[in-house]
């Protein structure tokens, strides 16, 4: 499969390089989101995320074909996980591969960055005290 | 009509969907939006206020009848 697009409820990084190895490919670029200990100097004991499942499928399948199309990609992963994860917990991979590097990387790059910023997808930070959905307050 | 929401504004409107019966319909988004402050000033002070009408979003002009899947989208904050 050319695409692989899911929302789940754990993330296992060790899957993606045999899901976007491909003949044709001599380049394969990866990202993986994970839970941080620290935000501005609080810890952080966990993050919940939670999400608009069927339209975050969607956009993720627009992004994919934006990129796949943009750079000639062979092959695309977007995987983002959902409930509640602990730190270094993974939370989202995204992966391209290519013919060549740099379209790799570019495309790995937008994946993520767009991802961000349509993707319905919201994160909750949970630390010792008190609870705050990011982004959402100036 | 009924209105689905997520992240902070299901913690604002205490759940996570809710049916509006009081408004002239159809309406359009940016007036359910108003509608929506109205009722909840917290709403106003989001980053930003975005909604999807059938898991799309849509701009405020969109006219709505009551029979679409309408959900509130907060900033969001994946990745």
């Amino acid at each position: 499969m050319k695409k692989v697009i899911e929302i789940v409820d754990e993330i296992d990084t060790a899957k993606v390089y045999a899901e976007l190895s491909d003949a044709n490919s001599g380049g394969i670029c990866v990202f993986v989101g994970a839970v941080r200990e620290f935000t501005n100097n609080e810890e952080v004991v966990a993050l919940e995320f939670e999400t608009y499942k069927t339209m975050a499928l969607k956009e993720m399948e627009k992004i994919a074909d934006t990129a796949m199309q943009k750079w000639s990609l062979n092959k695309v992963v977007m995987r983002h996980a959902v409930g509640e994860k602990g730190v270094e917990e993974p939370v989202v991979v995204v992966g391209a591969s290519s013919a060549h590097r740099d379209a790799c990387f570019e495309a790995c790059r937008y994946l993520i960055d767009t991802l961000k910023e349509t993707v319905p997808i919201w994160k909750k930070e949970k630390f010792k005290n008190k609870t705050v959905w990011v982004s959402a307050h100036p | 009509m009924n209105v689905l929401f997520f992240g902070i504004t299901k913690d604002i409107v205490g759940g996570s969907e809710i049916s509006i019966s009081d408004v002239a319909k159809p309406l359009n988004v940016a007036e359910l939006k108003k509608r929506l402050i109205d009722s909840y000033p917290e709403f106003s002070k989001l980053n930003s206020l975005a909604v999807a009408v059938n898991s799309e979003y849509a701009d405020d002009s969109v006219i709505l009848t009551g029979n679409e899947e309408i959900a509130i989208i907060p900033p969001v904050s994946g990745g």
